[in-house]
């Protein structure tokens, strides 16, 4: 093994196993005993929303989803959460971008500043914007009952996702191919097409989907600022609740299981996007 | 830093993507951040401690950090057993499982709160067994736990388990081959190894089950003094109506905050140090 210098795998992608790994007794034990509580905090009450939606048959999950009230709660969330989507994409890699790239007085702060929707309770986050953007708003903005209102607080709690997840990729990218590129005479937006993109694809995707799930599923941070209004601002998750609050368990689970569908089309959507991304890449 | 590495032709363009950016990071987050330090303290400091003395806040503030101990507890044991399997471990369905652990933090909140009360609720799977033997969980303590530790479930795996391939299992197997047992690698080398990217994970868990709302909400039932944590204590608070209630909505928000940022610094003080390793 004195030849070939070893060559460390890239941060961040699948290495190889690290032993053959078989099981022991004490590790096949605890891999049991996780399997066993994954199963009762994850996987039974997942199975429990399905299991639910359709116990009573076909027809009463499909009255449910088809109610004009949960098709109007249901097409506000996966729209709202595409359009989240597609502006964190784009915002979030160029927010990565500057911060990566350029330097500036206070740049730390900003790193600070951008984790805040992550750590910040989902109901303060609400409070929060409903203080600026609510009746007592000191620049006379009032969001409350608007769809506008929705859409800037799934903006403020997905905010991290594609910054955190491209970051990384931009600070490990070599400059070489950059700087070649530049001394050829491409331009600046070019070579972000041609060179950086390609590189951080991957990364924006991954942070797009996880941007994508949270949107769809917010609760907190909406519930404030929509005033859930019936037929304008109440989204899928507020009418979940409203539903089981009412006893009503068939229509509750069958929006969860609709949801739980979309969520899974979308996140393999975008994996698959990503696999061939990476590959390209 | 090194000279000659400017690439991004004019310094134009530079300057635009910066004030676009510091532009929607700081009108996003920070100016309504500020907002509502401003109003919280409007009124001076006086409301602002009579909301402190409200007994209702006290017992919500001891009810949230009991949950949140207790679960970042649960799942900072099983994160690390569930990390040490997937790392070192081949056998079926370990991709399962690790697609398993991501699974709480794609679903909404309110569905998790919902999957609970199916399967453990009055008229659920297990609810009617568990409650024959005197053991309640939905409207209780241990639905506020469970709904917890679920929607922290990836966060310690997640930061545990990249250190964990890279360390590989070489000085493992040299201290086996010395006679090491199980424990005593565990504590002398796994632990070790994966101190700051685990200490990373408990903050990231601790902040995340201090703030959980939707899951809870849904479980919680909600009774002021009982079951009533922080989060829905703002909620409960705001929706009062009254300016004592708004103002005690805005303060627990606002020490919600500061908890918040707190931790958000301790994390930006633990990053670089499991970068060093």
């Amino acid at each position: 093994m004195a030849t070939a210098p070893e060559i460390p795998a890239p941060p961040r992608r699948r290495p190889r196993p690290v032993s053959s790994g078989r099981l022991s007794a004490a590790s096949g034990l605890g891999l049991g005993v996780g399997m066993l509580w994954l199963s009762l905090i994850v996987l039974l009450p997942i199975a429990s929303i399905v299991v639910v939606a359709l116990q009573s048959g076909f027809g009463p999950f499909r009255e449910a989803v088809t109610d004009s009230e949960a098709l109007d709660t249901i097409k506000l969330s996966v729209g709202a959460a595409v359009l989240v989507t597609v502006i964190n994409a784009v915002l979030g890699t160029l927010v990565a971008w500057v911060l990566v790239r350029d330097s500036f007085p206070g740049k730390r702060i900003v790193e600070v500043i951008i984790d805040i929707p992550f750590a910040l309770p989902t109901i303060v986050a609400g409070l929060v914007l409903i203080s600026l953007y609510g009746p007592q708003s000191p620049f006379g903005i009032d969001l409350v009952g608007t769809r506008r209102g929705i859409f800037v607080a799934l903006l403020f709690v997905t905010l991290p996702f594609v910054v955190r997840s491209v970051q990384p990729v931009l600070i490990d990218m070599e400059r070489d191919v950059e700087e070649a590129a530049a001394s050829l005479g491409a331009s600046g937006f070019t070579i972000f097409r041609r060179i950086v993109l390609p590189t951080i694809a991957p990364a924006m995707l991954a942070g797009s989907a996880l941007a994508f799930a949270r949107a769809l599923g917010e609760f907190g941070s909406v519930i404030l600022i929509s005033a859930n209004l019936i037929g304008k601002t109440e989204v899928s998750s507020a009418y979940m609740l409203k539903l089981i609050e009412q006893n009503d368990t068939t229509g509750a689970a069958a929006v969860a299981t609709l949801l739980l569908v979309v969520a899974v089309i979308v996140l393999v959507l975008l994996d698959s996007l990503q696999r061939l991304a990476a590959r390209r890449d | 830093m090194a000279p000659g590495r400017r690439r991004s032709g004019s310094p134009l363009v530079r300057w635009v993507l910066r004030i676009i950016a510091v532009g929607y990071v700081l009108g996003l987050v920070a100016l309504p951040v500020g907002t509502v330090v401003q109003h919280t303290f409007e009124n001076g400091l006086e409301p602002v401690l009579e909301s402190l003395r409200n007994p209702d806040f006290q017992a919500a503030a001891r009810l949230g950090v009991f949950v949140a101990v207790i679960s970042v507890l649960i799942n900072t044991v099983f994160g690390i057993g569930i990390s040490i399997l997937i790392v070192r471990y081949r056998f079926p369905g370990r991709r399962l499982l690790n697609a398993i652990i991501d699974l709480p933090v794609s679903i909404s909140p309110i569905v998790v709160g919902i999957a609970l009360i199916f399967v453990y609720g009055t008229n659920g799977w297990f609810g009617p067994a568990l409650n024959s033997m005197g053991i309640q969980i939905i409207f209780a303590t241990p639905a506020l736990v469970l709904a917890t530790v679920i929607v922290a479930l990836p966060l310690v795996v997640r930061e545990v388990i990249p250190v964990l391939e890279e360390a590989g299992t070489e000085q493992d197997q040299a201290a086996q081959s010395l006679g090491a047992n199980g424990f005593q690698r565990f504590v002398r080398i796994t632990l070790p190894t994966i101190r700051w990217a685990l200490a990373y994970g408990v903050v990231l868990s601790l902040a995340r089950s201090l703030g959980e709302f939707g899951a809870v909400r849904v479980v919680s039932g909600s009774v002021a003094g009982v079951s009533q944590t922080p989060t829905l204590f703002v909620n409960d608070a705001y929706q009062e109506f009254g300016a004592q209630a708004e103002q005690d909505a805005f303060t627990a928000a606002f020490l919600l905050m500061c908890v918040a940022v707190l931790f958000i610094v301790v994390i930006a003080l633990l990053r670089p140090k499991e970068q060093n390793q």
